[in-house]
């Protein structure tokens, strides 16, 4: 136990000391996750809100299979963005591999599914509430998916805040694609598993603190929002 | 026993001198049947008269089920019904409010807003006509809160004139006051007055029968998907006809 203190010790001496290799650790983790959430929204939410208003044979087949993507491995998404994007695979002429690139295109992968099936959902809800006033307004189905986009905009966000958080906690998939190259592709989770099997727990720890926090953040955007939320929808 | 509904058409020129043409609604030969059964069977009904017709019954009568097939939220099994402007000009707009205000979650501005641009109204001239639709609705002071912020007679006030902002010809009101307390429903009373006095045709289902005393020119008695009587409502009160009317208005018409 003495030994978990002393290493605790260290790693907070480590934050507090803002050393500069640990950071640029920290701010690539953000910026890939970031990213791969940024773009998955922009796919997921108006995919999600498609799904939920249109009517199509084999709907409720396309709904299953989008939930049960959400608990996607991380490997086996590393390991098939591995395969498409090695020099021998079918993208292997961009030479992604091992870069923040190839780490971003299998996070996207990840979170897609999380914030298209949490899109559908939240929206099919709301669609429920307003599909006859909004036909009563004039509108045709596609044209109301803007409209319920934007009023679910405070659960939405939720969605995209869990989008993140399983991104930047998630290390299979970002060691695979990434390489855990010094410098260029290590992030939090792969430096925490690392330098775990090095023995140097203490920047372990510093990294494990961090992402720690980061997660309470999010938790907390998330509870602020629904505070928000809950002042528009107030029925 | 088969009630029959009122051969003698009114002759609404006489009964009250209607101060802007309004729009008419005919409906024939209107059923709806769902699992074999009949909600709705309707032979004729014409709503014309200049100020707002009143459609009352017991529960499960199919009043509501009217309206919104008035409104084209559902397809008939069969049967036409037909919207017509007397003074001929184009296609008839029409607005609906439902029992519970469905307002988006936005601003009480927001909700006007969206619904102009919705209309097409420029951005320009949106503030203006967002103004002129809060003071009918008395809802100056609240143009910056969250819609479901406001009281339900507010809401239903924002209701009101949000669906105005679409400028409708014919305005179907399901139960307007139905979950308001007496000021409020008084408040939304006297809006749909004015409404209908600017040349708006107002349809309208309740369950109050004083309401119906209140606002109607005439009044529709439905029971089990049929129209039992039609009558201007002095004499529906007054002199009932039908024994299904007779019933409902000494509260022993049941279900």
């Amino acid at each position: 136990m003495q030994n978990f203190a002393e290493e605790l010790r260290a790693a907070l001496l480590l934050i507090l000391s803002g050393d500069p290799d640990m950071w640029s650790i920290v701010l690539l983790s953000l910026r890939v996750s970031l990213t791969a959430t940024v773009v998955a929204a922009a796919i997921g939410l108006p995919l999600g809100a498609i799904l939920a208003v249109t009517r199509f044979p084999g709907k409720q087949l396309v709904v299953i299979v989008v939930n049960a993507l959400m608990g996607l491995p991380p490997v086996v998404v590393g390991l098939t963005v591995y395969l498409l994007l090695s020099n021998s695979g079918p993208l292997g002429v961009l030479s992604l591999l091992y870069t923040p690139t190839a780490m971003i295109v299998a996070q996207v992968l990840l979170v897609l599914p999380i914030v298209t099936a949490l899109t559908r959902q939240i929206i099919s809800e709301l669609d429920g509430e307003y599909a006859d006033q909004l036909r009563s307004l004039g509108l045709s189905r596609m044209q109301t998916v803007p409209t319920l986009l934007w009023d679910g905009r405070f659960q939405l966000l939720t969605a995209l805040l869990a989008g993140f958080g399983r991104a930047v906690a998630e290390v299979g998939a970002v060691l695979i694609v990434g390489g855990n190259i010094n410098h260029v592709t290590r992030v939090m989770t792969t430096t925490i598993a690392l330098e775990t099997s090095k023995g140097n727990l203490s920047l372990a720890l510093a990294l494990g603190v961090i992402l720690i926090l980061i997660a309470l953040m999010v938790n907390a955007a998330v509870a602020a929002t629904a505070l928000r939320a809950q002042r528009f929808s107030h029925a | 026993m088969r009630d029959h509904v009122d051969p003698l058409r009114t002759d609404w020129a006489e009964v009250a001198a209607p101060a802007v043409p309004a729009c008419r609604v005919a409906v024939s030969d209107l059923t709806v049947t769902r699992d074999r059964k009949t909600l709705l069977n309707i032979p004729t009904l014409t709503l014309e008269a200049p100020g707002p017709s009143v459609i009352i019954g017991p529960n499960g009568a199919g009043k509501s089920l009217l309206l919104r097939l008035i409104h084209g939220l559902l397809p008939a099994t069969t049967g036409q019904i037909s919207l017509t402007n007397p003074s001929g000009g184009g296609a008839v707009k029409q607005a609906m409010l439902f029992q519970k205000p469905v307002l988006l979650r936005r601003s009480v501005s927001g909700n006007l807003g969206f619904v102009l641009r919705q209309q097409g109204v420029p951005w320009r001239d949106r503030r203006a006509r967002i103004a002129a639709l809060l003071a009918q609705g008395h809802l100056q002071t609240r143009a910056k809160q969250p819609a479901r912020s406001l009281s339900g007679g507010e809401q239903q006030r924002l209701a009101l004139v949000r669906a105005l902002a679409t400028g409708p010809d014919l305005l179907l009101l399901d139960e307007p006051t139905a979950p308001l307390d007496p000021a409020a429903t008084r408040e939304i009373e006297d809006l749909i007055r004015q409404i209908s006095a600017s040349g708006i045709k107002i349809v309208m289902v309740t369950h109050d029968l004083g309401q119906a005393r209140r606002l109607a020119a005439e009044v529709v008695l439905l029971h089990r998907g049929q129209v039992r009587e039609q009558a201007p409502t002095d004499r529906f009160f007054a002199l009932p006809r039908s024994t299904a009317a007779q019933a409902f208005l000494s509260g022993d018409l049941l279900r």
